[in-house]
């Protein structure tokens, strides 16, 4: 009895006070999106044993990182889901893209190698709103001649948790279906019509390795990982792409970075024979008016060096590095992160 | 207390050993006030926070099936019908069960095999709850997807009437898999209270019993049973609060789907497995309180089915006189 009332307070207490947990001393301490944490453990790990300096990254979803950032209980947070103009200014924050990558719908079919089968945006929308119930229905076929597809239900996976994944798909399946667009639209979190919740990329990725005919969507680097049956996707122009990194590349390739404050551009849905429909960029937020000016400056070093140096650790993992253009932009962004004395401490470092 | 204050008045109060006796007792009475405090501070604070929720959506809150995040519309019904009927499947499962355990044990075992059979109950009941739901996702789901669902919907799910619990499409996953989780969970909890709740039965009334030619079958069910038969609704619902509350192995099988189906194959969410996948994203400062409001129905749910378990198992120590 009195566990089960302990285990309800404890979620509730967990959930606010998981930052409590003290970083260890001189560490760099972060939290938010899932979606980059497989790219930021690998840097951390390099770069912990070049300097010494070591991340202690909580991976609680994107939500949970914007919360964080915005009680100053860790020095950054991240989030795949920018935040706008106003709540930047409103919550004195500063935003930065680190890292792109993209979103893959991933499959568990008798038979379908990865890459096999292919989805376009309509599609994809009609089978997470439920109105396309079958592997074999019309829609699908059409797009797959010579495909053997099963007579099976589809079991549809979507995130249980807020998750900026979720924005970004959903914002994906707004902009190619009204019908998305006008009955569930474009959230962290939405009410799916069908379908059954996994908590977080991990638990997505484990549901849909366990159900048989099922689908759901991953961030590529967890697809990879988890060796899991990505589909290809027909994109914009009508062309059919592979989740490559240079099919990510071309998304970003056009982006004008500069058109939205804290470089919150999101790039679904963007033009380009080679283009990935569903890519993303994953962003910092750090306070412009930080507490600890000192920790400040250590993440900022951090993040410098990851652009210099961790292009190619990236790359292993499918992620897109930012362009040197933008990075120069990222680093004139970051004279407005300023410690107590009002001093830039960026600018310090130098 | 009353002996606390016996000493306080009588002649001996200044006795060290009287003066002593009093301290313990401030001691041991702060340290129940304390349990009493925290229990009243965390309905206060589910309270406080839930406001916001209940101001907005009244008390349709309770009774809306509506979840959706991105209009900001709240309502209790999914979950909480989630965790009933998963609670539901798995004392239906779990009860009789667990009631046959308790009396082979306590009548027809072995004696050499009492006591290994009793700690491996008691070991299953130490198996955290999360090792339960990994091995649900990884192990049972599956095993259900591929036999136990098609089978269930070939056959149960054909017939009329009762048909639609066992409609759909096999996921796997679902309210079932996750009530049949539940009831291994609690099946050694209700083992072992049964079993301790039996050995109160005094042996000169079984012995009378079997004295008077009765079988076994008849002991149980005229003499021990009825014997016991409040307690063991008390334990039953101890057991049931633990059910209502269970949250990770639930989140692991349930797949979490804020719908009320028909089918108990279907997808659904428990109030527990909605705040543990949700809480640490829940964007708007509604959406927060609607959570913490879920937390509140649950915290009342659970005080009264604990409660009346409580109120059962004096009235039988009363009665029994021990």
């Amino acid at each position: 009895m009195l566990k089960s009332r302990l285990s309800l307070t404890a979620v509730i207490a967990g959930a606010t006070l998981v930052s409590a947990v003290a970083a260890q001393a001189g560490d760099i301490s972060g939290a938010g999106a899932t979606f980059p944490y497989p790219i930021y453990s690998d840097w951390a790990k390099t770069y912990k044993d070049k300097t010494g300096t070591g991340l202690n990254y909580q991976a609680i979803g994107s939500g949970g990182g914007i919360k964080q950032i915005e009680a100053r209980t860790v020095t950054f947070g991240a989030s795949d889901k920018p935040l706008g103009g106003d709540e930047l200014k409103a919550n004195t924050l500063v935003q930065f893209p680190t890292v792109m990558g993209g979103i893959v719908p991933v499959v568990n079919i008798d038979g379908i190698k990865p890459g096999e089968l292919v989805l376009d945006g309509e599609t994809l929308a009609k089978i997470y709103e439920g109105k396309i119930t079958k592997w074999n229905d019309p829609a699908i076929a059409k797009l797959n001649e010579g495909v053997k597809l099963p007579d099976a239900a589809i079991a549809v996976v979507h995130r249980s948790d807020g998750s900026g994944t979720t924005f970004n798909y959903t914002y994906y399946l707004a902009s190619v279906d009204q019908g998305w667009k006008d009955d569930i639209g474009v959230s962290t979190a939405v009410e799916w019509p069908v379908g059954l919740g996994a908590k977080g990329n991990q638990g997505v990725a484990a549901n849909v390795g366990q159900t048989k005919n099922s689908i759901g969507y991953v961030e590529y680097a967890y697809a990879l990982q988890n060796k899991m049956t990505y589909t290809d996707m027909i994109n914009k122009d009508g062309k059919r792409v592979a989740p490559k990194a240079d099919a990510f590349a071309a998304a970003a390739a056009n982006a004008d970075w500069s058109s939205q404050p804290g470089f919150g551009v999101i790039l679904a849905n963007q033009p380009g024979a080679g283009t990935w429909p569903m890519t993303a960029a994953t962003f910092i937020l750090m306070h412009s008016d930080a507490k600890d000016g000192a920790a400040s400056a250590e993440a900022l070093k951090f993040f410098d060096w990851a652009y210099a140096n961790g292009g190619e650790a990236a790359a292993k993992l499918d992620y897109i590095p930012m362009p040197a253009s933008v990075v120069a932009q990222i680093k004139a962004e970051w004279t407005q992160i300023k410690g107590k004395d009002g001093a830039s401490v960026w600018a310090m470092n130098n | 207390m009353s002996v606390v204050t016996e000493f306080e008045t009588g002649p001996r109060a200044t006795n060290p050993v009287a003066r002593s006796d009093r301290v313990f007792g401030t001691l041991t009475f702060a340290a129940a006030v304390v349990v009493l405090l925290t229990l009243l501070g965390v309905f206060v604070s589910l309270a406080m926070g839930a406001w916001p929720a209940f101001q907005k959506f009244g008390i349709g809150f309770l009774y809306t099936a509506k979840w959706n995040p991105v209009t900001d519309k709240f309502g209790a019904l999914a979950p909480l019908y989630g965790t009933v009927v998963t609670s539901v499947i798995a004392m239906l499962i779990a009860v009789p069960v667990g009631l046959g355990i308790a009396i082979f044990l306590t009548e027809t075992c072995p004696r050499i095999l009492r006591r290994p059979l009793g700690i491996a109950i008691e070991l299953l009941a130490g198996i955290p709850s999360i090792i339960y739901g990994i091995w649900g996702l990884f192990v049972f789901a599956p095993f259900m997807q591929s036999v136990v669902q098609p089978a269930l919907i070939d056959t149960l799910g054909q017939v009329p009437l009762i048909g639609t619990l066992f409609s759909g499409a096999p996921y796997g996953i679902g309210m079932l898999t996750a009530g049949l989780i539940l009831a291994m969970m609690v099946l050694p909890f209700i083992a072992s209270l049964a079993r301790d709740i039996f050995l109160t039965v005094p042996d000169m009334l079984r012995e009378s019993a079997y004295g008077l030619g009765m079988t076994r079958w008849e002991v149980n069910r005229h003499i021990v049973i009825p014997h016991v038969r409040t307690a063991l609704v008390g334990g039953i619902m101890l057991s049931l609060g633990r059910a209502l509350g269970e949250t990770m192995a639930v989140t692991f099988v349930i797949g979490n789907a804020h719908r009320i189906s028909a089918s108990i194959l279907q997808p659904g969410t428990t109030i527990s497995a909605a705040i543990a996948n949700e809480f640490t994203e829940a964007t708007t400062p509604l959406y927060t309180a609607s959570l913490i409001a879920l937390g509140l129905v649950l915290f009342i749910l659970t005080f009264i089915v604990l409660a009346a378990a409580q109120y059962m198992l004096r009235r039988m120590k009363q009665k029994s006189g021990v």
